[in-house]
């Protein structure tokens, strides 16, 4: 079969309408030893040749499946029903690109719908746009939204330097070029001082204050007093959020937020070696016409019988042009219904008791842990399901003695924070057993009198 | 189409009254963007401004268009109540849909109604 849609007869006729007889005569511009190229490339191999290439590399793999993770630093390891995968290939959800013709894609419509539903009542906001790439870009569009929502008049983002490294990089990034100067975004701030020290950076210039909750040390803080100072400077809050743990914490939204945005990936993605992930990004009603990226609404058809269309599309890019808040304004289909069908068939109590089985898990294994001797939590704040801990001896080690025991062990926070040197997060979710982090703790310790 | 013979126009559909040194979007541009669902004032009461700036940002359900100053001077007031019923800016653009106040004298770069008229039925063609 052909993929390429035009007959012999039509191809002629376009090249008679440009006046040339040959498809060849197009290329002529460009130097013959150019056009041709040799590639170098191997045999073809057949399907069957090419599966057996192609197992053998994912087979090189270390992955969760053959491995107990402890490993988490924005990305976590959590059940994902069966039935998700099942859904997303159906044939009428499954496409690289969002139709987004109302009159043929209701389906998809209503499905990013749902999912903007739902993505509001976890952060106890009133307004969800139908997604960005991950965690960390939706954080960038924050910027662009605060930015644009003082039209350039303020140019101050506060960032805590406990947000992830990762979405502290991408900011960098984004804002290249925009004039903008980021407060806060130091590895070698006091990290353990709360809301407090954030506090001390909002100014009168201050266009947004960016806090992760709980932030990527683990640590809980309710922002509600910091978001009151943001806002009696004028400036905007914003929280990056984990998904799960606002099953059981109060929500950003009756902390008084602006925006609240985050990683979806615990929604039932997979880790999948950093993508595709999901973005979420949630506002409240007034700033609607600021938010970057795709709505979706619910109406009425001229029968009265509901619909589901993008709405406000005249404040996107392809409209305003440079005007617009963003210029992306893609968002990650597929991913987001996977975390609506995620949420969807556990319902509240069942993501509850998700989150509540991490953490009591990490509880526990915090407490063990802290009994070792030569490890510590690092911080005596409320955690959630992820706490960084001081090791004896340098992360790698450890973690190489662990991946030995068949165990990836927590992430290294000196690679990104010089002061944590030899400190561990570690994350535990539902996935862990009582046995495995029997376990670890077992060889922590055994690791400690080497 | 509605083009009161006190006011003045300007080529990008802005109307001034020279007399109360209000502005906004005439009854032509309300027709051409359709329903209006969202205007952000770009201007401050004090801001000191010349002819043809951005004074506001208007969204439609099928456009989003910027609308700017006729005439140079000081702005003296801003209608703030347009942020919450945008859909005025359709009802009754020459008078509840004003937008800002502006203090200033020069209006030679305006039409008046007579010549604004012709300059829409021409552009209708």
């Amino acid at each position: 079969m052909t993929y390429i849609p035009h007959s012999p007869k039509e191809r002629d006729a376009m090249l008679a309408t440009i006046g040339i007889k040959t498809l060849d005569e197009l290329f002529k511009d460009i130097p013959a030893k150019f056009r041709f190229p040799d590639l170098d490339l191997p045999p073809a191999l057949t399907e069957m040749e090419a599966a057996a290439e192609l197992a053998g590399y994912a087979g090189a793999n270390e992955t969760t499946q053959s491995f107990v993770s402890f490993l988490g630093a924005g990305v976590y390891n959590h059940y994902i029903p069966a039935a998700i995968d099942h859904i997303l290939k159906r044939g009428e959800f499954y496409t690289a690109y969002t139709p987004y013709q109302p009159e043929i894609s209701q389906g998809t419509l209503q499905a990013i719908f749902e999912y903007q539903s739902l993505m509001t009542l976890i952060t106890g906001m009133e307004v969800s746009n139908a997604s960005h790439y991950d965690g960390a870009t939706a954080v960038a569009e924050a910027v662009n939204m605060a930015y644009a929502h003082f039209r350039g008049k303020r140019t101050k983002m506060v960032i805590s330097p406990t947000v992830n490294p990762q979405y502290r990089a991408t900011l960098r990034t984004y804002t290249q070029g925009m004039g903008l100067t980021l407060v806060g975004d130091d590895a070698h701030a006091n990290l353990d001082g709360g809301p407090e020290i954030i506090e001390k950076l909002i100014d009168e210039d201050t266009a947004l204050v960016i806090v992760q909750y709980p932030d990527y040390f683990g640590c809980i803080y309710d922002y509600t007093q910091l978001a009151e100072s943001a806002h009696a400077a004028g400036a905007l809050f914003c929280v990056a959020a984990n998904p799960t743990a606002l099953a059981i914490l109060k929500t950003p939204g009756e902390m008084g937020s602006d925006i609240v945005v985050g990683e979806g990936q615990p929604l039932g993605i997979p880790m999948s070696f950093g993508g595709p992930y999901l973005g979420f990004f949630t506002t409240r009603k007034k700033y609607i016409h600021k938010m970057a990226g795709r709505l979706v609404g619910e109406t009425v058809d001229n029968r009265g019988q509901r619909a589901y269309v993008l709405t406000l599309t005249a404040r996107e890019q392809h409209i305003k042009r440079e005007r617009s808040t963003s210029n992306i304004c893609s968002n990650q289909g597929l991913m987001a219904l996977a975390s609506a069908v995620y949420l969807s068939l556990l319902g509240q109590t069942g993501f509850r008791q998700v989150a509540e089985l991490c953490y009591h898990k990490a509880h526990y294994a915090a407490d063990q842990i802290n009994k070792l001797k030569g490890y510590n939590l690092c911080f005596d704040t409320p955690f959630f399901h992820e706490f960084s801990v001081c090791c004896p001896k340098p992360v790698a080690e450890i973690n190489a003695h662990l991946l030995e025991h068949g165990i990836m062990g927590g992430y290294d926070l000196g690679q990104d924070y010089p002061a944590l040197k030899d400190h561990m997060l570690i994350a535990v979710t539902e996935m862990n057993t009582r046995e495995e982090i029997d376990l670890l703790v077992e060889i922590l310790e055994e690791i400690s009198h080497d | 189409m509605n083009i009161p013979t006190n006011l003045k126009y300007s080529k990008t559909d802005e109307w001034f009254d020279p007399t109360t040194g209000a502005m906004g979007l005439t009854d032509y541009a309300q027709e051409q963007l359709s329903d209006i669902v969202f205007v952000e004032i770009l201007l401050s009461v004090g801001d000191v401004i010349q002819a043809g700036q951005p004074a506001a940002s208007v969204e439609s359900v099928k456009a989003a268009a910027e609308t700017y100053t006729p005439i140079g001077g000081e702005v003296s007031a801003v209608n703030d109540s347009l942020a919450d019923s945008p859909e005025v800016l359709n009802s009754d653009p020459f008078g509840a849909g004003w937008m800002v106040k502006i203090k200033g004298e020069d209006t030679s770069g305006l039409m008046d109604a007579a010549a604004y008229e012709k300059y829409c039925s021409e552009r209708n063609h």
